[in-house]
């Protein structure tokens, strides 16, 4: 059925069920793309780590297809993101559909000089398959398929794991585990801890075709359209010629019937046309629940991805939230590990990564009730909406049909400087992701390139700063004369912003002083 | 009645002729189902909060409006 040739990773027998005991600094459950970029990004800055999946292969299905600019951005430490550039589809133009007729077309990023584009569509088991393959390569990673977990004991500086195999049953010790188990997490549920959260009934139905003729490359959204005129469709290209569609079957729909390929083909057919030829990859029938823990972190234990908080499918927030989660841990738990900051710094991941859970859950649960309004007024607002916004511009700032992942703001973040100085037009101020912009003399390089795993400072100004006065292991990159990156930092001579390991501002100022810095960046890694 | 403070929201009067005005927004509904009230309200709010622009008037008229209601 699929076009994809699902490669099984190798079982290897571990080595503590021949007797070997050796206590790790990192555990990470579930290799789906949390895990393995969580592995990755640990193992840049020298820390090992064991990913334990109960399976032995890539995600079954696309699941997670958009992946998000500062994904990439993150993935590109690892010199995977060209990999998916490449592989993926570039998409920036959307169209929307009203019954029959176009309302609007977007653009997601009308800014150019950025080195990765808003979004790649890219089927979930090639992202997989590119980390897993960068892991494997990775002295510092160690995969272990088919090695369920069916036990977690915490204790006060470690967990005891409990992991069956093919060969019988062993325990694993680590300092810290990471439950990056996906949304039936089996850790959370050997701890038994609470998932509170709000169910929607409405009933959605994938069907990932290979449709065998010319393809749409933008994204496209249909209220009502006359293939499906009672409800909304979603269509969006993926790899390979493989089209995403995605109809909306209200809360009555009965799955199993929906799931019936003739049915799925009838559907296909009415918005196809009579000449069209497919083939089936992956159908699936989903409702959605949105979810968080209350607690990111408990002792030993860390949950990140879906693990800890689930959204609605609108708006690509599950994966790209994921890849937000490990990115702000791993550094941390890097320094943690090397005693370099508390343990009290992994509080903030929790702080931090709830507010951003709240943004992406609070986004997509606006998404889901303009897609599937919950009463009669609220159908009447986004019907209106939708018919005014043909010739009233303003309305289709209104229309949400998924607000597109972009980083989340972390505010009044323990570990952020608030702004002192008051004169900054633009920029990101603290508790920001950075934004790119080429640099280098003849603009050919990109300022992400030159972040190093550590502390950045990055400078304006035509002048050297005395960076010989901060902690070591900070960077610094200064940017000389006029361009894209002193306009998007609203840069004059003396700015300063100090950017984290994971890319997010932690403080900025108009002139630059090392002893401020030093109390910034103190405060930014928790031993303020 | 609930407590009111000086707010965004002008509470006296802004129209020049009030009752053309306010004659006309009746007879625009005027032979619509209670269906099409709604759809009709619906945009018409729309086109007005976009037009007013300031948030913390809007959100003061939802207030009032809602809190009117219960009193009545």
């Amino acid at each position: 059925m699929s076009s994809y040739t699902y490669r099984h990773y190798e079982y290897r027998k571990p080595p503590e069920l021949d007797g070997a005991r050796a206590r790790r600094p990192v555990v990470i459950v579930g290799a789906g793309m949390a895990g393995p970029t969580l592995a990755l990004a640990l193992a840049q800055r020298g820390v090992p780590s064991v990913i334990l999946d109960e399976d032995d292969t890539v995600s079954i299905g696309s699941r997670s297809i958009c992946q998000a600019k500062h994904s990439l951005e993150t993935w590109d430490r690892f010199d995977v993101a060209s990999r998916m550039v490449e592989k993926g589809i570039t998409w920036e133009q959307g169209e929307l559909y009203l019954h029959d007729k176009p309302v609007f077309r977007f653009n997601l990023q009308p800014e150019p000089g950025h080195k990765f584009p808003a979004f790649v569509n890219l089927q979930q088991y090639y992202v997989e398959e590119y980390l897993f393959e960068r892991c494997l390569a990775e002295p510092m990673i160690e995969m272990r398929f088919r090695n369920k977990v069916v036990g977690v004991t915490p204790g006060p500086d470690g967990v005891t794991v409990e992991v069956e195999t093919p060969d019988g049953r062993y325990a694993l010790e680590t300092d810290w585990l990471v439950a990056c188990d996906g949304v039936r997490s089996t850790v959370r549920h050997l701890m038994d801890l609470p998932y509170p959260g709000e169910v929607f009934h409405d009933r959605f139905l994938i069907s990932d075709i290979r449709l065998l003729s010319e393809l749409p490359k933008e994204r496209r959204f249909w209220f009502y359209p006359p293939f499906h005129p009672t409800n909304s469709v979603l269509l969006h290209r993926q790899a390979d010629n493989v089209l995403r569609v995605d109809f909306q079957l209200g809360p009555d729909a009965d799955p199993e019937e929906e799931k019936k390929p003739e049915n799925i083909d009838r559907r296909l057919r009415q918005m196809f046309g009579p000449e069209a030829r497919w083939e089936h990859e992956w159908t699936s029938v989903y409702t959605f629940t949105c979810r968080m823990m209350e607690r990111f972190v408990h002792g030993r234990v860390i949950f990140a991805g879906d693990a800890a908080h689930v959204v609605s499918p609108f708006g690509a927030r599950g994966g790209n939230g994921a890849i937000a989660d490990v990115d702000n841990l791993a550094w941390k738990l890097a320094m943690v590990l090397a005693k370099t900051a508390p343990v009290s710094l992994l509080d903030s991941y929790c702080s931090e990564r709830r507010a951003a859970a709240r943004e992406n859950i609070l986004n997509s649960t606006r998404s889901t009730d303009f897609i599937t309004p919950k009463f009669a007024a609220s159908r009447a607002f986004r019907d209106a909406t939708l018919s005014l916004a043909r010739d009233f511009p303003f309305a289709r700032a209104l229309i949400n049909s998924g607000r597109l992942s972009v980083p989340t703001v972390q505010p009044d973040s323990p570990l952020d400087t608030p702004d002192g100085d008051i004169d900054w037009l633009r920029g990101p101020g603290p508790g920001r992701a950075i934004l790119d912009a080429p640099v280098g003399r003849d603009g050919s390089g990109w300022l992400i390139d030159r972040l190093g795993p550590g502390f950045t400072l990055l400078t304006f100004g035509d002048t050297d700063v005395p960076v010989g006065d901060l902690p070591s292991g900070v960077g610094c990159i200064r940017i000389a004369g006029d361009g894209l990156a002193r306009q998007r930092y609203d840069g004059r001579p003396g700015t300063t912003y100090l950017i984290r390991p994971d890319r997010y501002v932690a403080a900025r100022w108009r002139r630059f002083d090392a002893a401020t810095i030093a109390v910034a960046i103190r405060r930014a890694t928790g031993n303020g | 009645m609930a407590d009111i403070t000086t707010g965004a929201l002008r509470r006296t009067l802004n129209l020049a002729r009030p009752d053309d005005v306010y004659n006309a927004i009746v007879d625009a509904h005027r032979d619509l189902s209670d269906e099409q009230c709604r759809a009709f309200d619906a945009r018409l709010i729309l086109l007005l909060a976009n037009h007013v622009g300031d948030e913390a008037v809007l959100r003061e008229a939802l207030r009032a409006a809602r809190e009117t209601m219960e009193e009545s």
